[in-house]
């Protein structure tokens, strides 16, 4: 991919590893718990607009994890110290599945630098009488069809035969988002309490085939932050970039933009 | 080498078919299987199985915990170790053991194996596992942790026995400003510990360790490999901490079938032997090795073999060649025993005379003929080391 950097960034004795690209305002992407690769097939267009930067969280991908990041709440207060360090006074924060979790715990602890949040497909609350899906219960493939809603996705999802470099990277995400996120599963259940507080442009997307969080999941957030916009794609799974790019990218931009 | 009946008390009614729809006899599968009736009727039985153990002349009677699972129906060993505790004799009571991780409070543990001790007088195992990876599913214990909480869980229950209290205890998991045990252990320091495992040098070596020497029990792996495991415990003790192990240090847990012959032995165990490897240890990966719970380098082997650990497919005679399954006439049966004591230096050896869906009528038999035709043939004797070449 052209113009897509690495760095590294020393925090908190962490050497987080970055992906960077574009220049402008700042978009700070957060990933979910499968890993950078939801996120990185956007970046580029997003850097037709933004200073994108989307790490690879501690315990994730090419960054390793301190020993004492036991948590998400851990990691929210790793990111505010990572949002210092990089002098960060005003940015675009979004995040997808697990990092929107980790978004929302940043935003309720501090959200004066942050002129929008853009929460996708996000984990952090629990909805009664809608569980959430097992991931860490289901094989390879039934986690492909569960997190993927068109046949055509699932397809070549279930062909892809990853390399050992890669599987090791599968399995070391898996194992850091189970340390973080396996009890209370995938949520915080203090979460909600607080979520009131974000008083800041806020837009929620979801597919309404999500096989983890069920679309009552946006509801239930969209209800939970004031003010907040809704966006809910047909025929989508869980990771709307992939199922539904062009719109998602166009309305996320959009909502960006208007944000400014 | 000392004899132990162990009674893993499966779910023996279970219909065979419901891997046509259920992955798993474990956590997935739905408790409408499970039919209180039947259930009383295998609790009875299997109570008696082990009291007869004792009548038999077995050094000791073992159970253990498992949750959620048609494989097991002992989620709190510590009711079956009660009733053992006042129907025995001589044998010591073991449970082998209890899965420290799984609780959030370790001092139910300290105190239930410290009033077993107290009843038995001392006649009491305990054992400390991490539990099986599917039962962090089955309890909502975070995997990730399991090695973090089985250490600082171990460490308060032997403080508590231990310590004169009320002391504080100051853990990451466990954090308790009051421990003070009620009762105090019988035994002195504190209760024999066995350490249940299926292998790992990691454990082995935290075993071994000249403040613990705890005994190693092997379970579920072939011969070769507890070969291999039961070396590295002798080896660690001579080589990193300066003392000779004792064969006591060195258990394998095993299931075993005797018959009257070869041929009689091999056809009444089968179907059983068969259904206890294939239908009540059938467990997909995904539930057996959650993340966090094993290595990722001993995951990434495993996904690189697209290997199913725990599933389907098993014969008897594989299982018997591995060294997994034990059968034939009582023979064939020492003579097997003989090799494990001569080549590892066995000290404890835990039968797994009922499995699967095996009969009362047929338990008993083997039971009685393990009893008299193959125990008294090793009381007194020694190990006779041996070579590969030397066969």
């Amino acid at each position: 991919m052209t113009g897509i950097r690495t760095e590294t960034l020393n925090v908190s004795g962490v050497e987080l590893i970055v992906r960077r690209a574009g220049e402008g305002e700042t978009l700070l992407l957060l990933h979910g718990a499968n890993g950078n690769a939801s996120w990185l097939p956007t970046v580029e267009s997003l850097s037709a607009k933004y200073d994108v930067i989307l790490p690879d969280h501690p315990g994730f991908g090419d960054t390793d994890a301190p020993g004492w990041m036991d948590n998400i709440s851990d990691m929210a207060y790793f990111y505010l110290d990572v949002i210092e360090a990089l002098g960060l006074e005003s940015f675009h924060l979004a995040g997808h599945s697990m990092g929107g979790w980790i978004a929302a715990e940043i935003a309720v602890r501090d959200h004066h630098r942050i002129k929008s949040l853009t929460l996708v497909s996000s984990a952090g609350i629990w909805v009664n009488g809608t569980p959430m899906g097992d991931l860490f219960a289901w094989s390879p493939q039934e986690t492909i069809r569960r997190v993927f809603a068109r046949q055509p996705v699932i397809d070549e999802m279930l062909a892809y035969e990853p390399s050992e470099e890669k599987i090791e990277v599968m399995l070391k995400n898996r194992q850091m988002a189970a340390r973080l996120c396996w009890s209370p599963r995938l949520h915080n259940p203090d979460l909600r309490k607080w979520l009131h507080r974000l008083k800041l442009p806020t837009l929620i997307i979801w597919g309404d085939s999500d096989g983890i969080f069920p679309e009552p999941y946006a509801h239930a957030y969209h209800e939970l932050i004031p003010g907040s916009e809704l966006e809910i794609y047909e025929n989508c799974g869980h990771v709307p970039m992939a199922e539904a790019r062009d719109a998602f990218l166009s309305r996320l931009l959009t909502f960006t933009e208007g944000a400014a | 080498m000392d004899f132990f009946f162990f009674n893993l008390m499966p779910y023996g009614a279970l219909d065979l078919e419901y891997d046509k729809k259920y992955a798993s006899a474990n956590l997935l599968l739905p408790n409408s299987y499970y039919d209180p009736e039947e259930g009383h009727k295998l609790y009875t039985r299997y109570i008696d199985e082990l009291e007869y153990a004792d009548e038999l002349g077995f050094d000791g009677v073992c159970v253990n915990e498992h949750h959620q699972t048609a494989y097991g129906l002992m989620p709190t060993p510590g009711v079956i170790a009660g009733a053992l505790a006042r129907n025995t004799r001589q044998a010591k009571v073991c449970v082998l053991g209890r899965a420290l991780p799984l609780v959030n409070n370790p001092l139910m543990i300290a105190e239930e194996f410290s009033m077993l001790d107290n009843i038995t007088k001392g006649r009491f195992v305990a054992g400390f596992v991490r539990g099986l990876g599917v039962e962090y599913h089955a309890m909502g214990i975070n995997p990730a942790f399991s090695l973090e909480r089985f250490h600082e869980a171990h460490d308060l229950v032997v403080r508590a026995w231990t310590e004169i209290g009320p002391f504080a205890f100051e853990g990451k998991h466990y954090h308790l400003q009051y421990v003070n045990l009620w009762p105090r252990p019988y035994s002195k320091p504190h209760p024999e510990v066995w350490i249940p495992s299926q292998g790992s040098e990691e454990t082995i070596r935290w075993a071994a360790h000249p403040d613990r020497k705890y005994t190693y029990l092997n379970v579920y792996s072939p011969f070769s490999a507890v070969e291999q495991f039961m070396g590295m415990y002798r080896r660690v003790c001579e080589e990193d901490y300066g003392y000779e192990a004792e064969d006591r240090q060195l258990g394998l847990a095993v299931p075993i079938y005797v018959g009257e012959t070869d041929e009689i032995a091999a056809k009444e165990a089968r179907p059983h032997i068969e259904a206890f490897f294939n239908k009540f240890l059938r467990i997909p990966n995904e539930l057996l090795l959650p993340p966090g719970y094993t290595s990722i380098s001993s995951l990434k082997a495993i996904a690189l073999a697209k290997r199913e650990m725990l599933g389907g497919g098993k014969t008897m005679e594989r299982m018997n060649d591995l060294g997994m399954f034990i059968c034939g006439g009582a023979d064939t049966v020492r003579t097997r025993l003989e090799e494990f004591q001569d080549r590892i230096g066995l000290g404890q050896l835990c039968t797994i005379l009922q499995f699967g869906t095996l009969p009362h009528e047929l338990t008993r038999k083997n039971m009685e003929l393990f009893a008299t035709e193959v125990m008294p043939h090793f009381r007194g004797r020694l190990r006779r080391p041996r070579s590969e070449a030397a066969e």
